[in-house]
């Protein structure tokens, strides 16, 4: 009988972190433009001593101004979306739910795309403005949610099949809606078609979007974190989770409003970016148990990690030209996403 | 320790009765009636009328009847997880279904039949969880937890699966754990929702040993749903009969267990006779 203890949570995170610290330094080395290692351990060490002065501007204006605000960027994104598979796939009751593959994303994409549109006729106070999107990505996503539960169910209970078919369905139909839009808004000043079905995070933020972002993140995680003890017992059954005291009615909402939340903030921000929030928390279940008192942080960091790598090679496999970041995670993740459901089948 | 040892409980709620005419009774079970309709404006699917019956500390009450006779839908009434029609349930006073979740979880434990997990995990892991109910959030089982789980696998026998996944031990096993399990939940009341279900008859008579012995050594309640008349006629102290819906008799088993009546609740020509020990057995007479 070994019982999670604090220490240990803090131990596996504190290896996480270091692991995504290594990670960011690589990344903040590769790319287009060489940098060396020590030309980088060298100025990061003068960044983090108050001698930013020292920098060549080169350097300064490569690694730190275009690619470490990017690097953030992946690492909130992935964060986001990792959390929210997690929290998805308990909240709903199947291994196999994700923002993206029950068309979550999707929705929240149409929600910000409705709102790029309707802002400028509004004439907002620019805080407002910048609001406006994730807000209209929030509520797609809730509202994808929602309507992808309901239709997923079969005599009142949540049927794994159904509940995929119908999320594939509200995918595929909010797809058609988002290349409607972007087919018959030319010259409007909207990302791409390509945007908001792969995902990119190149596009440098407004500052104040990536202050929504963090907050938002810290936010709705911790709100989904309180509810971490209950998942577990959710994950064996609702009958069951009531009889062992868990709120059922308050942890199905803090879930179902925190999580399209994290989905709506990170899709707001880089488009509808795939299989980090299924595969992560399957690879963290598996090296770390799936008690959601471990899963939920070390999913955090594992989406992190997950998302600075695949943007790294989204950035330097064909450089100096780009791919979308979605394209690369759709590649490594549509097969692991396959092998997991015919093992699950079998 | 003991795991009849309650951690104290701060709680909101108080009684709604402070003493029962007989203090000694512990579940009141007082005209509870329920009707359940696929929707409001159509003549309920299902009801239960009016029931009524008492039970102290360390008894063991069998529900038992036909199919679809209301027998689990009254432990969910006793549980608090469904609201009465009419009528209440009090335990030591307080009405079961408006206990907050967490105060209804340190006093009363559920036993159901098991739904698969989602994920797997360990027999101990499963058996923390029925720490939930006192852990405030976030915080982490004690070493008090600890004990308390593992005097839950001993006392239902089942130390030696402490490390077994639970998708990897056999439906007896299983039973054992989720019984565990419920233990750790120290109530003072225990419900089961048919236990011997899928298990052999040599696991059927472990099981009702079990409960015998822990609510004599625990002073639980327990009120068990069975099909199995002649395992609720040895062990239990009171038997409810149900037919559609219908309390028809309860009492110790000698007492509703009558020929005639059985006859006419399950539909078949049947034999009763009592043992030795003044308890009734029912068996089917030989085929013609």
């Amino acid at each position: 009988m070994r019982p999670l203890t604090f220490s240990r949570l803090l131990m596996h995170c504190a290896v996480l972190g270091a692991i995504l610290f290594a990670v960011v330094v690589i990344a903040l080395k590769m790319g287009a433009v060489p940098v060396s290692l020590y030309g980088l351990v060298r100025d990061l060490f003068r960044v983090a001593f108050g001698q930013a002065s020292q920098l060549s501007s080169e350097h300064q204006l490569i690694v730190f101004n275009i690619r470490l605000p990017r690097i953030f960027l992946s690492i909130f994104v992935g964060a986001s979306l990792s959390v929210a598979g997690a929290s998805f796939q308990a909240l709903l009751r199947n291994p196999l739910a994700d923002p993206y593959v029950l068309g979550i994303s999707s929705g929240a994409s149409v929600g910000a795309i409705l709102a790029l549109i309707i802002e400028p006729h509004l004439a907002l106070a620019p805080a407002i403005a910048a609001l406006f999107t994730p807000v209209g990505a929030f509520l797609g996503a809730a509202m994808t949610v929602a309507a992808v539960y309901f239709l997923g169910r079969r005599e009142g209970e949540i049927d794994t099949t159904t509940l995929l078919l119908a999320g594939i369905i509200s995918a595929s139909f909010l797809s058609a809606i988002i290349q409607f839009f972007m087919s018959t808004l030319s010259g409007g000043n909207y990302r791409g078609f390509a945007f908001w079905i792969m995902g990119d995070l190149s596009t440098p933020l407004q500052p104040i979007l990536n202050w929504i972002l963090r907050v938002g993140f810290f936010v709705a995680a911790g709100a989904i974190y309180t509810t971490a003890a209950d998942l577990n017992l959710l994950l064996a059954g609702e009958k069951e989770a009531m009889h062992l005291g868990v709120d059922i009615r308050r942890v199905r909402i803090v879930v179902y409003i925190a999580a399209s939340l994290l989905t709506g903030l990170a899709v707001s921000v880089s488009g509808a970016i795939g299989y980090v929030g299924l595969l992560v928390p399957h690879v963290m279940r598996i090296l770390f148990g799936s008690d959601h008192r471990i899963l939920l942080p070390t999913a955090a960091f594992g989406g992190a990690i997950a998302l600075v790598i695949a943007d790294t090679l989204a950035r330097t496999v064909v450089s100096p030209s780009e791919l979308p970041v979605g394209a690369v995670t759709a590649v490594a993740g549509a097969p692991l996403f396959l092998y997991l459901l015919r093992r699950r089948l079998a | 320790m003991s795991t009849h040892a309650r951690v104290p409980v701060s709680g909101s709620s108080r009684p709604v009765a402070e003493s029962f005419p007989h203090t000694d009774v512990r579940l009141s079970v007082e005209q509870v009636s329920y009707a359940y309709s696929a929707n409001p404006t159509q003549a309920p699917l299902f009801t239960l009328e009016a029931t009524s019956f008492q039970a102290r500390p360390g008894e063991i009450v069998a529900i038992v009847g036909p199919n679809a006779c209301g027998k689990s839908t009254l432990l969910k009434l006793i549980a608090g997880a469904l609201a009465p029609l009419s009528g209440r349930v009090l335990l030591n006073g307080f009405i079961t279904h408006t206990l907050p979740p967490r105060e209804r979880g340190q006093r009363i434990a559920m036993v159901q039949q098991e739904s698969p997990l989602l994920f797997p995990s360990r027999a101990w892991e499963f058996v923390l969880q029925g720490r939930h109910p006192y852990a405030r959030t976030l915080r982490f089982e004690t070493q008090d937890d600890v004990l308390i789980a593992r005097n839950a696998l001993a006392q239902v026998g089942a130390e030696h699966l402490t490390d077994r996944w639970m998708d990897q031990i056999s439906g007896g096993e299983k039973q054992r754990v989720i019984l565990a399990r419920a233990l750790t939940q120290q109530p003072l009341l225990l419900l089961l929702d048919e236990p011997t279900l899928h298990l052999d008859i040599g696991a059927q008579v472990d099981l009702l040993e079990t409960l015998r012995k822990l609510a004599a050594a625990n002073r639980y309640t327990v009120v068990v749903v069975t099909h199995e008349l002649n395992l609720a006629g040895q062990y239990a102290d009171q038997v409810a009969l149900f037919q559609k819906g219908k309390c028809l008799r309860v009492g110790p088993p000698a007492t509703v267990f009558q020929r005639e009546l059985l006859e006419q609740v399950f539909q078949t020509q049947l034999t009763v006779e009592l043992g030795s020990s003044g308890r009734p057995r029912v068996t089917v007479p030989s085929a013609k």
